[in-house]
């Protein structure tokens, strides 16, 4: 039941004085159901025009062909794939969040899950773009699926792990979809009824008829239980499938089986440096510190090392099972990622991915928000070089060495991957505009059991341990939302 | 004979709305339903309302998913166009099992979202009937079918001295219709 307190020991989830059910409503829509500031505006002309590139880049390989990127005869894939599998795993850390942390009953996802599943959401749409434009004929697109056709029928091979992917990221982008619109309906039902007009016909419409009965809200319930259930595996298998369009071939430096799990560690982690590059910005502009708190901030960088560090061992035992494996092919082409013509993007990637990741084992780190953000960038360019890492380089030397070549991305190429990230950040900005950036019916939740104001409620009536409300004050200091409370409280 | 159709009885907190309807409860008033901005654990108890079976529908449609993935590859690979690839059985299950996995979840997602949907009238453009417009934002409803039960006055008197904060007499069922 609401009424249900948690322990004092707990850091609280929603800061602030005076929060009542209506000050979330109000604190949250601000940027709805209001003009958008400055920096938004700044932010998203600068995106538009990214996704204006983005457009024109892939209308040029649409019309030329991918003729007219980098690629060769020996790299055959290169920044089309890098991209492609660098968002599907930003895109995790989305579902992580609304599901695994749902089911581990983490409160703390209540304020995160929305914008993490809409980043989800868009990251899988730059995901799928890069999907269809290698496709080189993407009109045929279709011809992916298993469709009856005039050729006998010809099916799509089943054993084929690309074929699996599109089954995998088709269904990862719809269930996510429905995971998210379905946890959208009570919220666009608040706009809904504080609307007039033509905003109100909008989100009427949106709003599927939402009306928060007993009944809706008990099915509501389960079916986000049940949806986290099964989009958890489902994020796993997503990832899996996709290191096995790598580990099924035979290419050295790709056939090994630590592929499935190394690779959904690094989506959690580059995931999570997305959500906090986002975050960290949007909480900033819009207000929302008191529901985005630094335990939030603390908690996905406590994810990120511990994702960093997985993905670090990962690294060491392919390194250590190339050599252990006396495969002369296998080692060779190792040795040719640390030490050869593309040394340095290994090591950009080591850098990024394991060695900066480590500073977040210090506290001052972990809380200061300026280094969280830049922190989260450097993951987000470690792990676009990993994916770089595993296929550039493993494809530029291959069996003859007179055909060993090395890749020059063209402005087609650039232009594509600098667009996807402008169309990234431009639909979530409209996001954060049209849509209540976070879910106001899970903070509501949370108001009477795990705010500051709960909590210092107990801690005036003197029903707690004394000790352990000074704790919980002491645990109050690295919060940047309560800073002056606690100064207040050190008086008394 | 009035014309009040629904009585609302406003809470600004849930446990207020817990023990106000254990008080509308103890004097036999039925509680036509209740509206809130979040989810209220233990409710249904109260009301009597019955565990959803949304999961055996969940399990239905996901089973579907997997029968629909094993058939539908079976006869493309086994029997419609059997290909030999380096002397392999056809039936390569292994082969099969990322699909069969994927089409369960699609299908379980799909068929328990269009039920849930359907169940509780649920679609893009259905009109919203909503009782009070403060319900979705920071009130806690109470809404009592005034035709069933008697004695107003006296309903009222136990939704305030529950801890209402506003009692609300309402001619119309639904205030969102344009």
């Amino acid at each position: 039941m609401s009424s249900h307190h948690e322990s004092i020991l707990r850091e609280p989830l929603v800061t602030g004085e005076n929060i009542t059910y209506s000050k979330v409503t109000e604190d949250i829509l601000v940027p709805v159901e209001n003009k958008p500031n400055k920096a938004w505006w700044i932010g998203f002309i600068v995106s538009a025009m990214g996704a204006g590139l983005w457009v024109f880049s892939v209308s040029w390989t649409f019309w030329f062909g991918i003729g007219e990127w980098g690629l060769n005869k020996t790299v055959g894939w290169a920044w089309d794939i890098t991209g492609f599998v660098w968002w599907v795993g930003i895109g995790h850390a989305g579902t992580l969040i609304s599901a695994v942390l749902l089911l581990f009953r983490q409160n703390w996802r209540n304020s995160i899950n929305r914008s993490a599943e809409a980043m989800t959401i868009f990251a899988v749409i730059c995901a799928a773009s890069y999907i269809i434009s290698h496709m080189g004929r993407p009109w045929l697109f279709h011809w992916a699926l298993p469709l009856p056709n005039q050729y006998g029928s010809l099916w799509v091979n089943f054993n084929s792990p690309l074929v699996w992917d599109v089954f995998a990221i088709s269904t990862y982008f719809s269930v996510s979809l429905v995971f998210w619109y379905t946890g959208l309906l009570p919220d666009i039902a608040t706009i809904r009824d504080r609307a007039i007009g033509t905003r109100r016909r909008i989100y009427s419409i949106l709003s599927f008829g939402w009306n928060g009965s007993v009944k809706t809200w008990q099915r509501f319930e389960l079916v986000s239980l049940i949806l986290a259930g099964v989009s958890t595996p489902l994020v796993l298998s997503v990832h899996t499938i996709v290191s096995m369009d790598f580990a099924t071939s035979v290419i050295p430096g790709w056939h090994t089986t630590i592929f499935p799990p190394y690779f959904v560690a690094g989506a959690i982690f580059s995931g999570f440096a997305m959500v906090q590059t986002l975050l960290l910005v949007t909480r900033k502009v819009m207000n929302f510190e008191n529901y985005i708190t630094m335990f939030h901030i603390e908690s996905m960088n406590k994810i990120i090392i511990l994702t960093g560090s997985i993905v670090g061992v990962a690294y060491l035992t392919e390194l250590f099972i190339a050599w252990y494996s006396g495969v002369e092919y296998e080692q060779y082409a190792f040795l040719n990622r640390v030490s050869g013509p593309y040394w340095w993007a290994y090591w950009i990637m080591m850098t990024c991915n394991v060695i900066s990741p480590q500073l977040f084992w210090f506290k001052k780190i972990r809380t200061s928000i300026a280094l969280s953000w830049l922190l989260s960038i450097v993951v987000n360019i470690g792990m676009w070089f990993e994916r770089f890492v595993i296929i550039v380089t493993s494809l530029h030397r291959d069996y003859l060495p007179s055909s060993w070549v090395m890749f020059y991305p063209s402005w087609v190429d650039v232009g594509i991957f600098i667009g996807s990230i402008g169309l990234f950040f431009t639909l979530f900005l409209l996001f954060l505009r049209v849509l209540p950036a976070i879910a106001m019916a899970e903070v509501k939740l949370l108001l009477k059991s795990s705010s500051d104001q709960a909590k210092q409620k107990l801690i005036a009536e003197q029903v707690v341990d004394k000790g352990q409300a000074d704790y919980y004050i002491e645990s109050l200091e690295k919060y940047d939302s309560v800073s002056p409370k606690v100064a207040e409280y050190e008086k008394v | 004979m009035s014309n009040i159709k629904y009585i609302l009885g406003h809470f600004a907190d849930p446990d207020d709305l817990m023990h106000g309807i254990d008080k509308l409860q103890e004097n036999n008033v039925s509680v036509y339903d209740v509206y809130t901005p979040m989810p209220i654990h233990g409710i249904e108890d109260k009301l009597g309302i019955k565990r959803s079976r949304l999961g055996k529908v969940a399990f239905g449609f996901g089973l579907t998913g997997t029968i629909t993935a094993i058939s539908m590859i079976t006869y493309m690979l086994v029997i419609d166009w059997p290909m030999n690839i380096g002397g392999k059985p056809n039936f390569a299950f292994p082969d099969f099992v990322p699909i069969m996995f994927e089409l369960t979840v699609l299908f379980a997602a799909f068929g328990m979202v269009g039920t849930y949907f359907f169940v509780n009238h649920l679609a893009p453009g259905r009109a919203p009937r909503v009782m009070d417009l403060r319900a979705t934002n920071d009130r806690f409803v109470v809404a009592i079918d005034a035709k069933a039960n008697p004695y107003h006055d006296k309903i009222d008197d136990i939704l305030k001295e529950a801890g209402a904060v506003e009692v609300k007499h309402n001619e119309r069922k639904y205030v969102s219709y344009e």
